[in-house]
């Protein structure tokens, strides 16, 4: 399998590490080469992959530059391009693309050695680019275009979908763009239903640009049948003239200790206090919270006497707890129950946005994406289990997204929220998180060590930098390319969707033309989406 | 044997030969290919040097022509001149053929003394050079007359012979300049002397 491509030169010295040396052949001008263009080399029994490094001149005897030839004779200059001095250019290998045996199987694997010498080099053909960076199929999704280049990136959604993954970026670098073009693929072409907890009401229905010059569209709008817009508070949705399909109200007995704990540091509780919580729980049960929240002054004597808990702590939850129960959605009793709506949503494959409406603070988000989350995860560990053990179909795959993921995932919680256990089970229940954070640092280590694929926007903090690219082979590199992405809609891509890491521009989003390459022309589907496009802006 | 008889080999070694020529003066081109047969080889030669002196080498030839009118004058006044005088060529073996075979480098044997030498005729020299291996033994020997002046006469002998000359000679240079990859001066000394502009 060798490339049409023009031949450009040969191999002719190099190392793994620092890459090889390719000499150009004459006909091969250096003026026509770019740093950054991808090249294939022909060893003797695989083909490489590789990026141009670097651009150089040389040649064969010193005595050519200090008496230079009379190249106004164009004879006397093609006889020498190539010959005597000649261009030559360093090209560092990235994956095996083909020959050896697990490369066919699997695709492109890491490099482990290099090519021998004289290799053929030739710039990288469409096909070779398509094994690398992905073909617009069924199953995959255009979600870019590596930096500089013509080609698209397409990831494979399914198989990104098998892990949890992270977007991380700074403030206004692009994450919820690219997070929305994301899930707009997933609703397009993986078979995964979504939970998204939309802290800022960017998702479900029209989300503004950060200079809220213009508005761009939700998911619903992609598709009225497949997505529901769940909310926190219809006052602010109807304002805003959303359609909402649920209003999602909390009962106070649905809320337990474990949650407290979550929130110890947002409602700044001590320890003792959710101590507390729980010792209360073990007396009351299900209706601790309210209880605790009623409780006559004498009755509290008794209470915080036989359960030895301290005054103060007692205080400190109960004005812990008078927080929450300030929030509006949270009710004595809850109308209707939330969770059992929201998989009923998901099992006929809607996903599903819950907007927070102007319910922004953290204690909100924290309590109801963790809680939520937790009861329907552990519906879905039933179902896999039983699936498993009466070898049925596994439940529809299932991906979770969440907002200012290190609150819910930082090193004092990551164990005790149900994320933790989630990004650290893996595949196992079907269940996989999407993480969008400002701030990498603040996510346990173990959990950012399991997430599959991670893309990143530009970052400035070294903390976070470091964080991001832990454990990955050619940090160094990478992390010169992280500090060179543009301030907005640049990001770089590595992990298990992609084969090697790529910096790439997320394709654009919210014009006219983005919509209509999106929508796609063939399938069922994107009719569908013409027809609601078509519907909303008649 | 196709081509054009032009002498006699007089002295031969391994690496070259010696031909006298017929007729003083008939030395073939400076650079140009010729062969003499060894049955069943054929030798091919390149031709670097020419040299016409008295038969004698104990006696120079002395200037005669203080009266006479022209040059012509002097040989017709004197036509014995004609017979104390010999024109002679040397060439530098670069190849031979057996069977139908060409190969760029020397025969097992040197050439044979009385052998008829003839000129190539442009097929043959076209057919001889599609490949330059030849060049590495011009590149390669220490001769009385200037290397590059030798390389440059030969390339601009066989690029006649060749329909696209000017391809034939750039990729003639590029050898060279493989050949001589760190002598640029003697390289560019070539390449002006066969630049076709
Ligand atoms: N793919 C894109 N297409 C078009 N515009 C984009 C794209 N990506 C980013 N932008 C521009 O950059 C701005 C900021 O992007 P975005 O709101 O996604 O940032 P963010 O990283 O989510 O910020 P924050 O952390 O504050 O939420 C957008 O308002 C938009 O103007
Ligand atoms: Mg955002």
């Amino acid at each position: 399998m060798t490339s049409n491509e023009p031949r450009l030169g040969i191999v002719v010295a190099g190392s793994l590490t620092k890459g090889v040396e390719v000499k150009l052949d004459g006909a091969a001008s250096v003026e026509e080469m770019a740093v950054g263009r991808y090249v294939t080399i022909e060893g003797q029994n695989r083909r490489f992959f590789g990026m141009v490094t670097d651009i150089s001149l040389g040649v064969t005897d010193p005595s050519l530059t200090l008496t230079p030839p009379d190249v106004a004779d164009p004879f006397i200059a093609e006889v020498l391009a190539g010959t005597s001095t000649y261009g030559s250019l360093h090209v560092l290998p990235l994956l095996t693309i083909g020959g050896d045996a697990t490369s066919l199987l699997e695709g492109p694997q890491p490099v482990k050695t290099v090519p021998s010498h004289f290799s053929t080099v030739k710039l990288a053909s469409e096909q070779d680019m398509a094994l690398v960076f992905g073909k617009e199929d069924e199953g995959r999704f255009h979600i870019g275009n590596p930096l500089d280049m013509e080609t698209k990136l397409c990831l494979n959604l399914e198989e990104f979908v098998k892990r949890s993954n992270g977007i991380f970026g700074k403030s206004g670098t692009g994450k919820t763009f690219l997070t929305r073009i994301l899930l707009i693929g997933m609703l397009q072409k993986s078979k995964a239903v979504n939970l998204i907890f939309d802290m800022h009401n960017e998702y479900g229905w029209e989300g503004s640009s950060e200079e809220h010059t213009y508005k761009v569209k939700g998911l619903k709008q992609w598709g009225q049948s497949k997505v529901a817009i769940f909310t926190l508070d219809k006052e602010n949705s109807d304002t805003r003239r959303v359609p909402t399909d649920f209003t999602v109200q909390i009962g106070y007995d649905e809320i337990t200790p474990e949650d407290i704990s979550i929130l110890r540091p947002t409602l700044n509780l001590t320890e003792l206090a959710v101590e507390a919580a729980y010792q209360m729980r073990r007396r009351f049960g299900k209706s601790w919270l309210r209880r605790t929240l009623q409780l006559g002054e004498e009755e509290v004597a008794d209470i915080l006497k036989e359960a030895n808990i301290h005054e103060s702590s007692f205080q400190s939850l109960k004005r812990g707890l008078g927080i929450i129960e300030r929030l509006g959605f949270v009710v004595p009793q809850a109308p209707e129950d939330t969770v059992k709506h929201i998989l009923n949503h998901l099992d006929r494959g809607v996903s599903v946005v819950l907007e927070f409406g102007r319910y922004r603070e953290t204690s909100a988000y924290l309590l109801v994406a963790n809680m939520l989350s937790r009861r329907i995860y552990t519906l879905y560990q039933d179902r896999a289990e039983k699936a498993r053990a009466n070898n049925t179909p596994l439940p529809q795959p299932l991906v979770v997204t969440i907002e200012e993921a290190h609150k819910f995932l930082n090193h004092e919680v990551a164990d005790k929220t149900v994320f933790g256990t989630i990004a650290r089970e893996m595949r196992k229940y079907n269940v996989s998180l999407l993480v969008i954070d400002q701030r990498p640092s603040g996510i346990d280590d173990e959990v950012m060590s399991q997430l599959g694929t991670k893309i990143t926007c530009l970052l400035d903090n070294e903390r976070d930098i470091d964080s991001v690219l832990a454990g990955v082979s050619g940090k160094s590199e990478l992390k010169s390319v992280l500090a060179r992405l543009a301030p907005k809609q640049q990001a770089l891509i590595f992990g298990h969707a992609v084969p090697m890491p790529v910096a790439f521009q997320p394709r654009e989003y919210g014009s006219a033309e983005s919509y209509k390459s999106l929508a796609g022309s063939e399938s069922a589907l994107s009719q569908q989406i013409e027809k609601d496009i078509e519907e909303l802006w008649p | 044997m196709t081509g054009n008889r032009v002498g006699e080999v007089i002295e031969a070694s391994t690496a070259g030969f010696t031909a006298q020529c017929y007729e003083l003066y008939q030395s073939p081109p400076l650079g140009s290919l010729v062969k003499t047969a060894d049955q069943p080889m054929e030798l091919y030669g390149v031709v670097y040097n020419a040299t016409t002196a008295s038969i004698d080498p104990g006696r120079r030839p002395i200037a005669r022509g203080g009266e006479a009118q022209s040059e012509d004058e002097i040989y017709r006044q004197s036509p014995q001149l004609l017979q104390l005088l010999r024109s002679e060529f040397s060439v530098l073996v670069v190849g031979h053929r057996q069977d139908v075979n060409i190969y760029h480098y020397l025969p097992p044997k040197p050439a044979r003394v009385h052998s008829f030498v003839y000129s190539c005729p442009p097929d043959e020299v076209k057919e001889f050079s599609q490949s330059l291996g030849f060049l590495n033994m011009l590149v390669n020997t220490g001769l009385p007359v200037p290397r590059d002046e030798l390389i440059a006469a030969c390339l601009r002998q066989i690029s006649h012979t060749h329909e696209d000359r000017h391809q034939f000679l750039v990729t003639a240079g590029k050898k060279l300049a493989t050949l001589l990859g760190n002598q640029f001066n003697q390289l560019n000394a070539i390449l002006e002397r066969i630049s076709d502009q």
